[in-house]
C-alpha cells in the first residue's frame, strides 16, 4: 500500500517538474521577446524596412539584408529540400540495411553535429572558388544546404520509420509498385514528421552568421540581388554589424531587425504549420 | 546602347586623358564629378575601419549611383587574404600589412598602396569604483598583459605595492583582430603576444559591459566605445616617460597619446587603382574624410596629411 502510494507522490511531483521546465522555457523566450520588443519595436516602420545601410542610425535600413534573408531562404529551401527528402526515402525505403548503410547513416548523424563554420570552409573552396561563384547568393545557398541537409535526412527516415508497415503491406496487397506505395501512401502519411524536419533545418539556415561570412558574404551592400549570383548580405550579419557598434542609436535598430528577423522565421514556421495541418487531414486511416 | 557607347567612349576619354597629361589627380576628381560612372568595386577587411568606408559609400552613391560599392567585415586579416588574391579591389586595415601578407600579395603580382584614413585611440579603462589606479605607465601596462603575466601577475598590488590585495580581472578585443595586434605590439612589444587568462570578445561593447559591472576589471578597447559609454567607466591615463596623458581627440591627433594611438588605413591594388570609378572613389573617401571620419567617431588627419595621402595614390596611379 505505501508503495502505491509513494509511486503515485513520485509521479505527482514528476508531472510538477516537467510543468515548471516547460514553462521555464517559456518564460525565458517570453522575457527575451518582450525585451527585444521594448528595445526595437519602435524603430520599426516602412522607411527602415525600405532604406539601404547609412552611417546614421536614423536613415539606416534593413532592404538589403532582409531581402538577402529572403533570397536564401529560398533558395536554401529549394536546393535542400528535394535532396534532403530524396536522400532520407531512398536510404529508408529503397536502400539495403548492410554495413555501408549503417556507414553512411553514421555519418549522416555525425555531419549533422559538424559546428557551420566548416561548412563555410568547404563552401568557400568548393563554391567560391573551385565553381567561381564567388561570394554570391548562390554559393551561399548551397553551403547552407550542405549544413541542413543532414537534419532534413536524418527527419525524413524517422518519420518514414514512424509510418506503420501493414500500411505497406496493404499498398503492396493491391498491387500497388513501391513507387506507388512510397508516394501514395508513404510519403503523405509522414508528411508531418518531415516538415516538422524542414522547419527546424530552415530556422538553423536563416539565423546563421559564421559560414556566410566565410565565404564572403558583406556587411554594406546598397542595391538588392536580382539573380542568384549577385552578392548579398544577410539579416543576421546585419544584427551582428550593428549590436558590436558603440553608437546606442545601432544597438536599436539591431533590435529592431532583430524583431524582423522573428518575424521572418515565424511566418515560415506558420506557413509549414498550415501546410502539415491541411495534408494531415487528407490521411484517413 | 546608344547610352552604352557613350560611356565607353568617355572611359577612353578619360584614359586618354589620363596618360596623355601628368595632372592626373585634377583630371580625375573634376571627370569623376562630371562622368557618370559603372563599375563594381569590392571592398573587404576591418570591422574597425568599416564604419568610416560604410560612411563614405553611402556618400559616394549620390555622387555616382551606378558605381556598386560593396564593403565585407572579414577583419584585417581575413581582408589581406582575399586582397592578395585578387579578389578584393580595397582592403580597411586597422594595421599595417603583416610580411608574409605582403609576400602572398608579391607571389600573386598585386602591387598596392597603403593610404592612411584615419586615427584612433585605444584606451585603457576601469571600473567607476575603482579610486586607486590614477595611471598606468607604459611597462605596468606590459607586466600585466605580456605572456609571461598568465597565472603569475594578478593583483593589483603586484602593479603597484600600495593598491589593494585583490584579484583584477580582464577584458579585451579577440586575438582575431587588428585592435589586439595593435596593442600587444605596442605594449607588449611583439604584435600577437599577450596573456591567455583573460576574457576576450569580438564585441566591444561585451568589454565594455564587463568592466562597467566588474569592481575590479580593466580593459582596452577603441576610442569610439568609450566616448558613448563615459558615465559608466574610468579613463586612465598613460605614462610614456614624459608624464600622463589622458586619450582624447587632441591627443590623438597630435601624437602625444603614445604608443596607443594608431592610424587606419586602405589598401588599394595597382590594377583596381587604373580604373576610373575606383579612383574617383579613392579620391573621394580622401577628400571627404575630413568631415565623414568624425561623424562615425574616428579622428581625421590633418588636412594637410590627407593632401599627402591624395599625392600618393595619384602618383601611385601614373603608370610608370
Amino acid at each position: 500500500m505505501s508503495n502505491v502510494k509513494r509511486n503515485r507522490n513520485i509521479d505527482t511531483a514528476f508531472k510538477y517538474v516537467g510543468i515548471f521546465f516547460t514553462l521555464f522555457g517559456i518564460a525565458v523566450l517570453f522575457v527575451f521577446i518582450i525585451n527585444i520588443l521594448i528595445d526595437g519595436l519602435t524603430r520599426i516602420n516602412w522607411e527602415f524596412l525600405t532604406n539601404l545601410p547609412s552611417r546614421r542610425a536614423s536613415k539606416a535600413g534593413i532592404l538589403t539584408a532582409w531581402t538577402g534573408t529572403a533570397w536564401i531562404l529560398a533558395l536554401t529551401a529549394l536546393i535542400a529540400i528535394p535532396i534532403g527528402v530524396a536522400a532520407g526515402i531512398y536510404l529508408q525505403e529503397y536502400g539495403r540495411k548492410n554495413r555501408i548503410a549503417r556507414i553512411i547513416e553514421l555519418n549522416i548523424a555525425n555531419l549533422a553535429g559538424v559546428p557551420s563554420i566548416i561548412y563555410g570552409l568547404l563552401g568557400l573552396e568548393i563554391f567560391v572558388r573551385l565553381m567561381n561563384l564567388g561570394g554570391s547568393l548562390l554559393a551561399g545557398a548551397l553551403t547552407l544546404s550542405l549544413l541542413i541537409l543532414p537534419v532534413i535526412i536524418v527527419a525524413t527516415r524517422e518519420a518514414l520509420k514512424a509510418v506503420p508497415n501493414s500500411l505497406r503491406e496493404a499498398s503492396y496487397g493491391m498491387g500497388a509498385t513501391k513507387w506507388q506505395t512510397v508516394w501514395h501512401q508513404v510519403l503523405p502519411a509522414a508528411s508531418g514528421g518531415i516538415l516538422t524536419g524542414i522547419i527546424l533545418a530552415l530556422s538553423r539556415a536563416v539565423g546563421e552568421t559564421a559560414p556566410l561570412i566565410v565565404i564572403g558574404a558583406l556587411a554594406y551592400v546598397p542595391f538588392v540581388a536580382d539573380s542568384p549570383l549577385d552578392e548579398f548580405t544577410v539579416l543576421p550579419i546585419q544584427i551582428f554589424n550593428w549590436v558590436s557598434r558603440p553608437q546606442e542609436e545601432f544597438l536599436v535598430n539591431g533590435a529592431a531587425a532583430i524583431i524582423i528577423l522573428l518575424l521572418i522565421t515565424f511566418v515560415m514556421n506558420g506557413i509549414a504549420v498550415y501546410l502539415r495541418n491541411k495534408w494531415q487531414k487528407k490521411i484517413s486511416w | 546602347m546608344r547610352f552604352l557607347r557613350a560611356q565607353v567612349v568617355s572611359f577612353v576619354a578619360i584614359g586618354l586623358l589620363a596618360t596623355s597629361c601628368g595632372q592626373k589627380g585634377e583630371q580625375e576628381s573634376t571627370s569623376g564629378n562630371e562622368a557618370k560612372l559603372t563599375g563594381e568595386i569590392k571592398i573587404d577587411g576591418s570591422s574597425t575601419v568599416y564604419p568610416i568606408t560604410e560612411a563614405v559609400a553611402e556618400e559616394f552613391r549620390t555622387d555616382q549611383p551606378d558605381v556598386k560599392v560593396t564593403v565585407g567585415v572579414s577583419g584585417t586579416g581575413g581582408g589581406f587574404k582575399k586582397f592578395g588574391r585578387g579578389e578584393t579591389d580595397i582592403n580597411d586595415a586597422s594595421r599595417p600589412i603583416k610580411e608574409q601578407e605582403a609576400a602572398a600579395c608579391k607571389e600573386n603580382n598585386i602591387n598596392y598602396v597603403e593610404l592612411k584614413v584615419a586615427y584612433d585611440g585605444l584606451v585603457v579603462v576601469v571600473n567607476k569604483e575603482n579610486t586607486w589606479v590614477d595611471h598606468f605607465t607604459v611597462e605596468e601596462l606590459k607586466k600585466i598583459w605580456e605572456p609571461g603575466a598568465q597565472e603569475k601577475i594578478t593583483t593589483w598590488n603586484q602593479i603597484r605595492p600600495n593598491w589593494p590585495k585583490e584579484k583584477f580581472n580582464l577584458y579585451g578585443p579577440g586575438v582575431a583582430s587588428g585592435t589586439y595586434d595593435y596593442f600587444t605590439e605596442a605594449v607588449v612589444g611583439k604584435s600577437g603576444s599577450s596573456r591567455g587568462d583573460y576574457t576576450a570578445s569580438e564585441d566591444d561593447n561585451v568589454l565594455v559591459q564587463g568592466t562597467s559591472g566588474d569592481k575590479n576589471g580593466l580593459a582596452f578597447f577603441g576610442l569610439a566605445y568609450y566616448e558613448e559609454n563615459k558615465d559608466k567607466l574610468k579613463l586612465v591615463g598613460i605614462d610614456n616617460g614624459k608624464g600622463v596623458v589622458m586619450p582624447s581627440v587632441e591627443t590623438v591627433k597630435n601624437g602625444t597619446y603614445s604608443p596607443l594611438s594608431r592610424p587606419v588605413f586602405i589598401y588599394v591594388t595597382d590594377v583596381a587603382a587604373k580604373r576610373p570609378e575606383v579612383s574617383s572613389f579613392v579620391n573621394f573617401y580622401l577628400s571627404n574624410a575630413p568631415t565623414l571620419v568624425p561623424d562615425v567617431g574616428y579622428i581625421p588627419l590633418n588636412d594637410d596629411e590627407y593632401a599627402a595621402e591624395t599625392a600618393k595614390f595619384t602618383s601611385f596611379g601614373k603608370p610608370q
